[in-house]
């Protein structure tokens, strides 16, 4: 399958999430819109990956070109997790204290 | 003797700094005969030294002090030269300020003793700056006595320190000092740069291979200076209002020495002068032309020092003419014979203001004769020298600046004459009114009109006295052969100038007529004069048309306040509150607005909400990919 | 640590140094006044002390350098040559005499008041006597931040906008030092900040015209040269008279000076270039200061813009690159240091009695204090450089070097001499002559030792006006180096 394919997929992903960022403002859509980038990066990711290790192996069939990427992308999961862990702590503190997920309201950095 | 001559203006400075220092302490008899006794010091000294000049092959002499300014390109020593032309100053200087010295003693003795003090101080500073700027054997220490006896005038006119108006002259007579004095320093500068020295002994041999131009450059601009000490056209408005001084300092300042600063170092410089193309027509007429707008002045003024004042302006512009037309010993013969008379008018009129309780409006005067016998009789003297009738003072030294310029240019001849019987007029005019007639004053002031003490009076003799037979120093060649000393005696001074003066030989008979008609018109106006104001009445009336424009000095104090000083306040207020404030203060304080202002709209950026700051995320990042794309 | 104390340059330094941290820490008013004559004088005594020791022989005792930033190449290096000694000679002078002379002031909080003034003596050293370009900048902010302080803690009621004017202004200014000072450091050699290496560095005709104008800005701030003044009138009027006297005695030379010492010298083909900008500058500024001066009715803004048209005089000489003038120039320095906190005594103890400064509200005092008016006439008339006083030997000398560069500028700035006079003798005419009004009706002779500080500044006048020689041999040597950089 052409790489295009690929990349048009993962920017429609990155873009859905990119609008859903800035215009919910339900803070769980946002994160989740946020995991929705994360993801689009990562099946970029294991595209180019796959091609660029298809390529080079037509001339080494031992090479080991294109795994780094796939590397990368158990990083960002872990990360995501790390992230979503944290983050719907903080998701949580904040509907304690202002009874309200709406990110709007989080205006105290002007302050 | 010459090595003493640092003495000479030591002993005033001694005497200034006693006075000045122990005013508060010292009783009135020891200020008083103290600062008259180290100007007597410096008179015995200038005389033995005189002594020594006067002999025959007797050649300038330099003494220096100690090292003054001392760079790599410029060396000014304080030193002092002794030659006839400055051994003549000291004569003067000291002689007839030690006169004025003790006169003032009975002059000032109302004053308190602090206050008298303070002037016996000032006015040994003023003698010693004088005598500073006579011997200075370069131009900066004649500089250096220059602004010193300016600063003395200040501070002597402005005695009576209460009095605004007084004050208001003191003032002017400083700055309009200065504004010549800034030409002065210019001519110095020029002659820095152009011989690298100061020194007499050094620039006057050189000027002979100078350039015409630069020499026309210095001279106009000392010439600018000597208009502003010798109150001459177009600084000379200081003078009269100078009369706000002491009588005796208008008599020692005001026309005896200082205001001869200007002649005595334009005749110093004879040879700068001399070879210079334009500056002595314009040295000539600009002294002829003072010497007609003061004399005019003269005749409608009612202020018996007023008169005297303008008198001295008058003459003075007499002795630029001199100058101008290269009779250079015929003007320092003016300066001597005019500080003798005129020093005596001036201690007369003080005598006439004691007698009268310090009323100077001659108008209020009037039969004075016979209660001042002494000072009545000086003053005759004093006018009829001043006239210009033989065989008094002045008549020679006047005669001879009047031949000078008839050999130049008869027009400057007429001139000259008509201005000499112009003088006439308003002298004989101003003692009418004062002297003959009838008192004209109050009853009080009748009551009190004394003759004065000694000390006045014996200064007024003596005077007196010189200024009838000074004039024999100097005799014409029509009368005598080789009888005129003062040119013999100076020749050494003025003798380069003279190789370089084509000799107009006049003929004797010319020069008699010429003598004779002069004479005989001032004797007719002499008497016309007497005639008209010896019967004086007061009529009250204000003086009309032209009479009017004199009265008011032909509004020139109007003019320069119209076109000098108000348009200069005009533009100082202008750039304090527009430009300082406005532009100036404006652009940096607009700075600091500016910023601030520009914080305060770029802070609604920082809106607070999450939502938008990652929407200027992604747009910026957007625009930078478009940038990467696109932009190559 | 001993072996910092063996030569004059650290001497100078340390000792207002340690004073002034001293100071800080007396709680009594009297006592922290005596400690602070106490510490200027050792300083003045100290000094005093190295005029001993001038000569070639006794060079290890006026030089000396600290390892610092060694691996920056700099060095703390300090050097007592003739030009800084007469500037550290002004300063040394003038510090016992405004302390002094104000002696009667109450602050609040007097330790920190003399402990920053002391700092800004030390600061004020530092700048005169450095020899390496870091180190001169160090102090030269180290004189700034006190001052600031001073300016904007005591003071009349604007003081806080004064200051705070004050100092963005100059450090402004130093900013651009600091960016030319490095620009300078790595394009030498050696990458070294010491003065030989900013001499000795080579440096395309194109970097000087924009490093010159780096470097002159902050000096001409300081200075200030018209049209950077603005800050000037505005702190001399609010700041107290202490301090305006050490910032328009001392703190306005330091601009002058490192005009000569780090400005003239390093960029010799741009000052060349700029001379005719900057001679106009300065003569302008002077004729624009002096008619400013005309209309002013307070006392402190009057001096303080008669001291703009001085200081023009003499940043228009520096540029000239003569050695009459440049001579001129340090002398004057030094007379107009002294003469101008003469004038400042006066106006403070006039203040002192009647609690204005307007012109227009005083009057008489001469009948009430002859011995103030004799003093204060004296000290103005050398102020409008009449002969036989300091001035004169300056201005004469930056004169004639002026005259020399270009006749017209001479004759422009000669105008303000008159106009000088003008300024000076009308307030001499309405402060002193005249008749007593109501405020001056009371007024009383000033005491003994106000006299005696007064009759020091008189003296001072006199001695260097009517016998200059011994200043003259004081500058010459070091007048001669940066002259010599425009001679190849």
């Amino acid at each position: 399958m052409p790489i295009n394919y690929y990349i048009f997929l993962a920017v429609a992903l990155f873009s859905i999430g990119v609008m859903g960022v800035l215009t919910r403002r339900n803070a769980i859509i946002v994160f989740m819109c946020i995991e929705l980038m994360l993801n689009a990066v990562n099946l970029l990711l294991v595209a180019f990956s796959k091609m660029h290790h298809a390529t080079a192996l037509a001339g080494d069939a031992a090479t080991m070109v294109g795994a780094e990427a796939q590397l990368f992308v158990f990083f960002i999961m872990v990360v995501a997790a790390a992230e979503v862990s944290v983050g719907l702590a903080i998701i949580v503190m904040m509907y304690r204290n202002i009874h309200s997920v709406d990110i709007n309201f989080l205006n105290r950095l002007k302050h | 003797m010459t090595k003493l001559t640092y003495l000479i203006p030591l002993f005033p400075l001694i005497g200034f700094l006693v006075n000045g220092l122990g005013r508060r302490v010292l009783p009135k008899s020891f200020s008083g005969a103290f600062g008259s006794l180290t100007v007597l010091a410096s008179f015995i000294l200038s005389v033995l030294i005189f002594m020594e000049v006067r002999v025959d092959g007797f050649t300038a002499q330099q003494i220096r002090l100690f090292s003054f300014i001392n760079t790599a390109s410029l060396n000014i020593p304080f030193a002092f030269q002794i030659d006839q032309l400055s051994s003549l100053f000291l004569l003067i200087i000291t002689g007839v300020g030690f006169l004025i010295h003790v006169y003032s003693t009975a002059y000032m003795s109302n004053e308190g003793s602090d206050h008298y003090a303070r002037y016996f101080a000032y006015l040994n500073l003023f003698v010693f700056s004088m005598l500073l700027l006579v011997l200075g054997a370069n131009y900066v220490i004649m500089f250096i006595g220059w602004e010193g006896v300016g600063l003395c005038s200040y501070l002597l006119i402005g005695y009576w320190f209460k009095n605004g108006d007084y004050n208001n002259a003191a003032k002017k007579a400083f700055v309009m000092n200065r504004i010549g004095d800034l030409g002065f320093l210019l001519a110095v500068f020029w002659m820095i740069g152009q011989f690298g020295t100061t020194n007499f002994s050094d620039i006057f041999p050189r000027a002979n291979d100078t350039a015409p131009a630069v020499l026309t450059g210095i001279t106009l601009l000392l010439f600018v200076g000597a208009t502003g000490k010798s109150a001459q056209i177009p600084l000379y408005t200081w003078l009269p209002d100078a009369m706000a001084g002491p009588t005796p300092v208008s008599a020692l300042i005001h026309a005896a020495t200082m205001v001869t600063a200007g002649i005595y170092m334009i005749a110093r410089s004879n040879i700068l002068y001399t070879l210079a193309p334009v500056t002595p027509s314009i040295v000539a007429v600009i002294g002829l032309a003072t010497s007609i707008l003061a004399a005019t002045i003269a005749i409608q003024q009612n202020d018996i020092k007023k008169v005297l004042a303008y008198s001295t302006v008058s003459q003075l512009g007499l002795m630029f003419l001199g100058l101008g037309v290269g009779a250079y010993t015929g003007a320092v013969f003016h300066v001597m014979t005019h500080a003798f008379f005129k020093a005596l008018l001036f201690l007369g009129a003080g005598s006439v203001i004691h007698a009268m309780h310090h009323e100077q409006d001659i108008r209020n005067m009037g039969g004075l004769k016979k209660h001042l016998p002494v000072t009545h009789l000086t003053f005759l003297i004093g006018c009829i020298a001043i006239a210009g009738i033989p065989p008094f003072s002045g008549f020679f030294s006047k005669d001879e600046i009047l031949m000078g310029a008839f050999a130049h240019s008869p027009v400057l001849y007429f001139i000259g004459t008509f201005s000499a019987l112009l003088t006439a007029f308003y002298m004989f005019r101003l003692y009418a009114m004062t002297f003959l007639g009838t008192f004209r004053g109050t009853h009080e002031q009748e009551h009190h009109l004394h003759e004065s003490p000694a000390a006045i009076t014996i200064p007024l003799v003596i005077l007196a006295l010189l200024a009838v037979v000074a004039g024999f120093l100097g005799i014409p060649e029509v009368f005598a052969k080789d009888a005129h000393w003062l040119q013999h005696f100076l020749a050494p001074v003025f003798a380069d100038s003279t190789a370089r003066q084509e000799a107009h030989a006049i003929s004797h008979n010319t020069e008699y007529a010429m003598m004779g008609g002069t004479v005989l018109a001032i004797l007719v106006i002499m008497f016309y004069a007497l005639k008209k104001f010896g019967a004086y009445t007061k009529t009250g009336e204000e003086a009309s048309g032209f009479a009017k424009l004199l009265a008011n000095k032909w509004y020139v104090d109007e003019i320069y306040e119209a076109v000098i000083s108000r348009p200069l306040r005009g533009l100082s207020v202008f750039f304090n509150n527009v430009i300082e404030r406005s532009a100036i203060d404006g652009i940096v304080n607009g700075t600091g607005k500016f910023i601030q202002y520009s914080s305060r709209q770029l802070r609604w950026l920082q809106s607070g909400q999450v939502g938008s700051y990652i929407l200027i995320m992604v747009v910026a990042t957007v625009v930078f990919f478009i940038i990467q794309i696109f932009g190559k | 640590m001993f072996a910092a104390f063996d030569n004059f340059p650290a001497l100078l330094i340390w000792l207002p140094l340690i004073g002034g941290l001293v100071s800080f820490f007396i709680k009594n008013e009297r006592s922290v006044k005596a400690w602070a004559i106490l510490s200027s004088i050792l300083t003045l005594a100290l000094f005093a002390f190295s005029l001993l020791y001038t000569d070639d022989k006794h060079y290890i005792l006026n030089s000396v350098s600290y390892v610092w930033l060694p691996e920056l190449g700099s060095s703390f290096s300090l050097f007592l040559d003739g030009m800084s000694r007469i500037l550290c000679l002004l300063t040394a002078i003038s510090f016992p005499l405004i302390f002094a002379s104000t002696y009667s002031s109450t602050y609040k909080n007097p330790n920190a008041f003399y402990g920053l003034m002391l700092l800004t003596q030390c600061g004020l050293m530092g700048v005169f006597l450095a020899v390496d370009a870091l180190v001169f900048y160090f102090f030269w902010e180290l004189a700034l931040i006190p001052a600031y302080f001073l300016a904007s803690q005591w003071g009349g009621e604007k003081r806080i906008q004064a200051a705070f004017k004050f100092f963005i202004y100059t450090f402004a200014g130093s900013l651009f030092l600091l960016i030319g000072i490095i620009y300078v450091y790595l394009k030498t050699p050696e990458q070294s900040f010491s003065l030989v290496s900013f001499y000795n560095v080579q440096l395309s005709a194109q970097e000087q015209m924009w490093l010159f104008w780096m470097f002159f800005v902050a000096f001409a701030i300081k200075m200030p040269i018209f049209p950077f003044h603005t800050w000037q009138p505005d702190v001399y009027e609010q700041s107290p008279t202490a301090v305006t006297m050490v910032l328009s005695g001392i703190m306005v030379k330091m601009g002058l000076f490192a005009a000569i010492r780090w400005l003239l010298p390093v960029f010799p083909e741009a000052v060349r270039h700029y001379d005719n900008v900057v001679i106009g500058l300065a003569v302008v500024g002077m004729l624009y200061a002096s008619c400013i001066a005309l209309v002013q009715d307070d006392l402190k803004r009057l001096i303080a813009y008669s001291s703009i048209a001085h200081i023009g005089l003499m940043s228009a000489s520096l540029f000239t690159i003569n050695q009459m003038s440049m001579q001129g120039a340090l002398i004057q320095m030094f007379n107009h240091g002294v003469n101008i906190i003469g004038l400042w005594i006066v106006v403070y103890l006039i203040e002192k009695q009647t609690g204005i400064r307007k012109i227009s509200q005083l009057g008489g005092l001469a009948q009430k204090a002859p011995a103030l008016a004799i003093l204060l006439v004296v000290i103005a008339l050398a102020n409008i450089a009449l002969p036989l006083t300091n001035a004169f030997v300056g201005e004469f000398m930056m004169f004639a070097g002026l005259y020399k560069f270009s006749p017209w500028y001479a004759a422009a700035a000669g105008i303000s001499i008159i106009l000088a006079a003008v300024y000076t003798l009308n307030m001499v005419k309405n402060v002193f002559y005249g008749n007593l009004n109501t405020i001056t009706a009371g007024f009383r002779d000033i005491v003994l030792y106000e006299r005696v500080i007064l009759v020091m500044i008189v003296v001072m006048i006199f001695i260097v006006g009517v016998y200059p020689e011994p200043m003259f041999n004081m500058i010459r040597s070091a007048s001669e180096v940066v002259i010599g950089k425009f001679i190849k």
